[in-house]
């Protein structure tokens, strides 16, 4: 392999690595900016647990933005299922098995209500979610006006937001101290279970007589993301371990990408976004995907509220303002196209992690807010030039 | 020999990977009517688009000199400014503004800051006469047929005192009667002393109204040829055009309809509610097994929506009558369930509603029936690849592998991906609106031959088609249809153009 070779692959999926590259570069900038606090175990693992609630609602508006519409009512949305959360929990005193599961119920139908009249009637998308957005923080209000901010004690569900893994071994054994072995065993059962199925993959691909990617191209690959991989699991096992909420924004991310690209559904939902009168013809019910689309937006809100409750462990009267803005930022730094059709479920999620990363580095670099804004938007608009001019080149 | 309005000199124009022109001439005489012929992809659209400056001075290679002065246009308003215009096959009007402002749209006459718009309905009105529309110039443009927009786009052009006009398969889109009037209002221009170029897959009508023609083939100048001294003929230009002779542009068939009927519709009709009035009125047809139908008739007269109407329903249409699809009564009731029970129905419009065009070559065939391949939900990508590359392989779609984005290929490659993605679902009938519009001669004998291939293994094929000739060459039976009706049926023995010609305009 040249390095002509390396720059040509480079090129030609430029758009898939791009993000992980920018991300690697903000990265460094904080480190060296913070004399390494950016990277120190601790505060890695802080970004992560900062990161699921808008990580999880990129992953729902990228399908939303893929099928040419957008959801404004997520943020209060989350908001309210949270006071109902809190409300569930800590004043009527139910069980935590029962309020979960019925507060994610809750979610669905509030987004199958906001996409009714996308769906059947062509009403557009940010008009029904407007409407919805003002409705959701009138209920938010409504639920909190008596109490108040309410606090939520239960163990179980504030350790969703605070709390990791259990560790079966004790944390000061001689073997590796100071680390949490699970979340290490977790780590390198997911690097081997990667590497497998690469393999595994392209076996297949080749037992088809299909082209595969060169072998020392695919040895560079695999080393690099294995060691990626290798690297968080080693900081997030420096701090207790794996949080919990990781764990939940990383099965919500895998789930869905794998639906996004595997499934019937998946190819469904990517034919409406990038052409629904074909879609129709095609025999695929537009006004069904959409509804599925934003129904998964609605459960998706329940789990961002549900993380974000537990995170702050209270639902107040302004939990939730601005995520919608804030997830619909994420996705289309991560590439999602505007135009429909287009855009990654972890293309999402990495964006979601570069838009957290800007507001974590710079908190800890004592950054005015003022400052963080303008920073922010000056990213965003730069994600979506490089997003743009990249799928130009491409021909 | 009067003297060349425009020279075009050995213009070549690389895009990535691809060579589009290379060292091509092009003259155009002053007052002619000069036609540019060659097959999807031979570069005449590039080749104008160099002229318009769209692609900009610099990014091609050789001289363009206009009215004797060379040229270095920056963008298309540098082009226009120099009294070129060109109109392309998808026209650039707003639908929803009136024929008046449409016509002046940026050359607007101004009192002041504020637009006058009693000078301009009047110049609207002065202009709508020069090419002979006879409409109210307060219509909007949605409300008009496409024959008449692409008069207002010609009357927008006339407004900027053009020199020369540039048509892009202006035709394509229109009916026999609208074709006829725009191609004697380019000879009306001519005795004006506009010169116009005009592009054209419609060899009849270059022999007819053509001065001179120059043809084009893989991005070079084949040859230019002079009407008046009787060298154009059909035959000649399909022979330059691909570079080799086709005696018959139908190929033979040897298929054996079958007595058996897989579709009879009995008084079908059907009302448009976002119409506002009935789009079919009482349609009764047949169609046997291995048997072609051609469904010939104007633009507007219900071709489409009789095929969609049956297909489904998608626009939702409130529908009265029976279909017998297979000895079973049965009326569908969405796209899904009609693909289910083995009809398919294959677009006129490829890139409004056919294809995904961002998509690439696999996931466009496999869409409509994706469980084919998949497993509980879970498609196989590799069972998606092999079957794409044997309908790639099967149709001879021209591409450097399936994973390609079907906005890349050309307009016959892209027809033939539509096909295969109808044929993926393996119906018993298929329904093909316009299969060649808007491809070129050697496409469309391949796609003859692919429909021949499909009646030889039992399948019927309905074709809608404004092409006379295809109706004629394809059909074993004729269904015209008019104002929603169908107004006569014609076997292959007894039907010719003027038949059809005199039902279809009933």
């Amino acid at each position: 392999m040249t390095i002509q070779d390396l720059q040509k692959a480079l090129n030609k999926n430029i758009r898939d690595y791009g993000m992980f590259i920018a991300l690697f570069v903000i990265m460094t900038i904080f480190t060296i900016a913070t004399n390494g606090l950016f990277l120190s175990p601790r505060n890695i693992a802080d970004l992560m647990n900062q990161t699921g609630y808008i990580a999880v609602l990129a992953v729902g508006m990228t399908l939303v933005i893929v099928i040419r519409h957008i959801d404004l009512s997520v943020g209060f949305l989350a908001g309210f299922l949270g006071a109902v959360t809190a409300i569930g929990l800590s004043i009527l005193h139910l069980p935590i098995w029962l309020v979960i599961p019925a507060v994610l119920v809750l979610g669905i139908l509030a987004g199958l209500l906001t996409s009714l009249p996308v769906a059947k009637l062509g009403i557009p998308s940010f008009v029904a979610s407007l409407a919805g957005w003002l409705i959701y923080r009138g209920l938010l209000l409504l639920s909190t006006t008596g109490t108040g901010t309410i606090n939520i004690s239960d163990p179980t569900f504030v350790a969703l937001g605070n709390g990791s893994i259990p560790d079966i071994f004790p944390e000061n054994s001689l073997f590796l101290p100071g680390l949490h072995k699970v979340t290490l065993l977790l780590g390198l059962l997911a690097i081997i279970w990667f590497i497998f199925s690469d393999l595994r993959a392209r076996k297949q691909k080749k037992s088809y007589q299909f082209d595969v990617i060169p072998t020392d191209m695919l040895i560079l690959k695999l080393v690099l993301i294995s060691g990626a991989l290798a690297f968080i699991t080693w900081k997030l096992a420096g701090y207790n371990g794996m949080g919990w909420t990781v764990v939940i924004m990383l099965v919500v991310v895998g789930i869905y990408d794998w639906i996004s690209r595997q499934t019937v559904l998946g190819r469904h939902i990517y034919a409406v976004g990038g052409n629904p009168e074909a879609a129709e013809l095609s025999g695929i019910s537009v006004s069904k995907i959409t509804l599925m689309v934003f129904g998964s937006m609605g459960l998706l809100s329940a789990v961002a509220g549900i993380l974000f409750a537990s995170r702050l462990q209270s639902a107040g009267p302004t939990a939730g303002t601005l995520f919608e803005l804030d997830a619909i930022a994420a996705a289309y730094i991560g590439g999602v196209s505007a135009a429909g059709g287009v855009g990654k479920i972890t293309g999402s999620m990495v964006g979601a992690l570069v838009y957290m990363s800007l507001r974590n580095g710079m908190n800890l670099m004592g950054v005015d807010e003022s400052l963080q804004y303008i920073i922010r938007g000056g990213v965003l608009v730069l994600a979506v030039i490089f997003d743009v001019s990249t799928r130009r080149v491409k021909r | 020999m009067s003297p060349h309005i425009l020279e075009m000199r050995s213009i070549s124009k690389t895009f990535p990977g691809v060579k589009a022109l290379d060292e091509v001439s092009f003259q155009v005489a002053e007052g002619e009517i000069h036609c540019l012929v060659g097959e999807n992809g031979a570069g005449k659209s590039t080749l104008m688009k160099v002229l318009s400056g769209v692609y900009p001075h610099g990014s091609y290679s050789g001289d363009i000199l206009f009215r004797g002065e060379v040229q270095s246009f920056r963008g298309i308003s540098d082009s226009e400014h120099a009294g070129i215009a060109i109109i392309y096959q998808e026209l650039a009007l707003f639908p929803e503004l009136s024929v008046y402002e449409n016509i002046l749209m940026g050359q607007e006459i101004t009192k002041g800051l504020s637009v006058d718009w009693n000078e301009t309905i009047k110049k609207a009105t002065q202009m709508l006469k020069t090419v002979r529309l006879n409409v109210n110039p307060e219509t909007l443009v949605k409300d008009l047929g496409i024959g008449q927009q692409q008069l207002i786009e010609i009357a927008k052009a006339l407004c900027k005192d053009v020199k020369l006009l540039i048509l892009d398969e202006p035709t394509a889109a229109l009916n026999e009667d609208d074709a006829e009037n725009l191609l004697s209002l380019i000879q009306d221009l001519k005795k004006s002393g506009i010169t116009s170029v005009l592009i054209s897959h419609r060899l009849k009508e270059v022999i007819e109204i053509a001065d001179t023609v120059t043809v084009l083939r893989d991005g070079r100048t084949i040859c230019t040829l002079d009407r008046h001294k009787g060298e154009v003929s059909e035959t000649l230009l399909i022979k330059n055009m691909v570079g080799r002779e086709i005696n018959n542009i139908y190929p033979p068939r040897h298929h054996k309809i079958e007595d058996e009927l897989v579709l009879q519709v009995n008084n079908w009709s059907a009302y448009s509610p976002k119409l506002g009035r009935a789009v079919l009125k009482n349609v009764s047809f047949k169609l046997r097994k291995g048997e072609i139908i051609g469904i010939a008739g104007l633009m507007g007269s219900g071709r489409t929506e009789l095929a969609k109407s049956l297909f489904g329903n998608p626009d939702g249409y409130e529908i009265e009558g029976e279909v017998t699809f297979h000895q079973q009564k049965n009326r569908f009731r969405s796209p899904s369930e009609a693909i289910k029970a083995g009809l398919a129905y294959a677009s006129e419009d490829r890139k409004g509603n056919g294809l995904i065009l961002i998509q690439d070559i696999k996931s466009n065939i496999t869409l409509a029936n994706l469980l084919k391949i998949s497993r509980r939900g879970v498609v196989d990508a590799n069972q998606e690849v092999k079957h794409a590359n044997e309908f790639k392989a099967a149709l001879n779609i021209k591409a450097p592998s399936v994973e390609q984005a079907v906005v890349n290929l050309s307009g016959g490659n892209q027809q033939k991906v539509s096909i295969a993605k109808w044929l993926f679902v393996e119906p018993k009938i298929l329904i093909l609106d316009e299969p060649s519009r808007g491809i070129d001669v050697g496409a469309k004998f391949e796609i003859y031959t692919i429909m021949n291939r499909l009646v030889e293994l039992g399948m019927s094929i309905i074709m809608i088609s404004s092409e006379l000739p295809e109706v004629l060459g394809m059909s074993d039976r004729i269904y015209v249809v008019s104002a929603g009706k169908i107004a006569g049926e014609l076997s292959r023995e007894e039907a010719d153009q003027e038949k059809i010609m005199h039902l279809a305009t009933q």
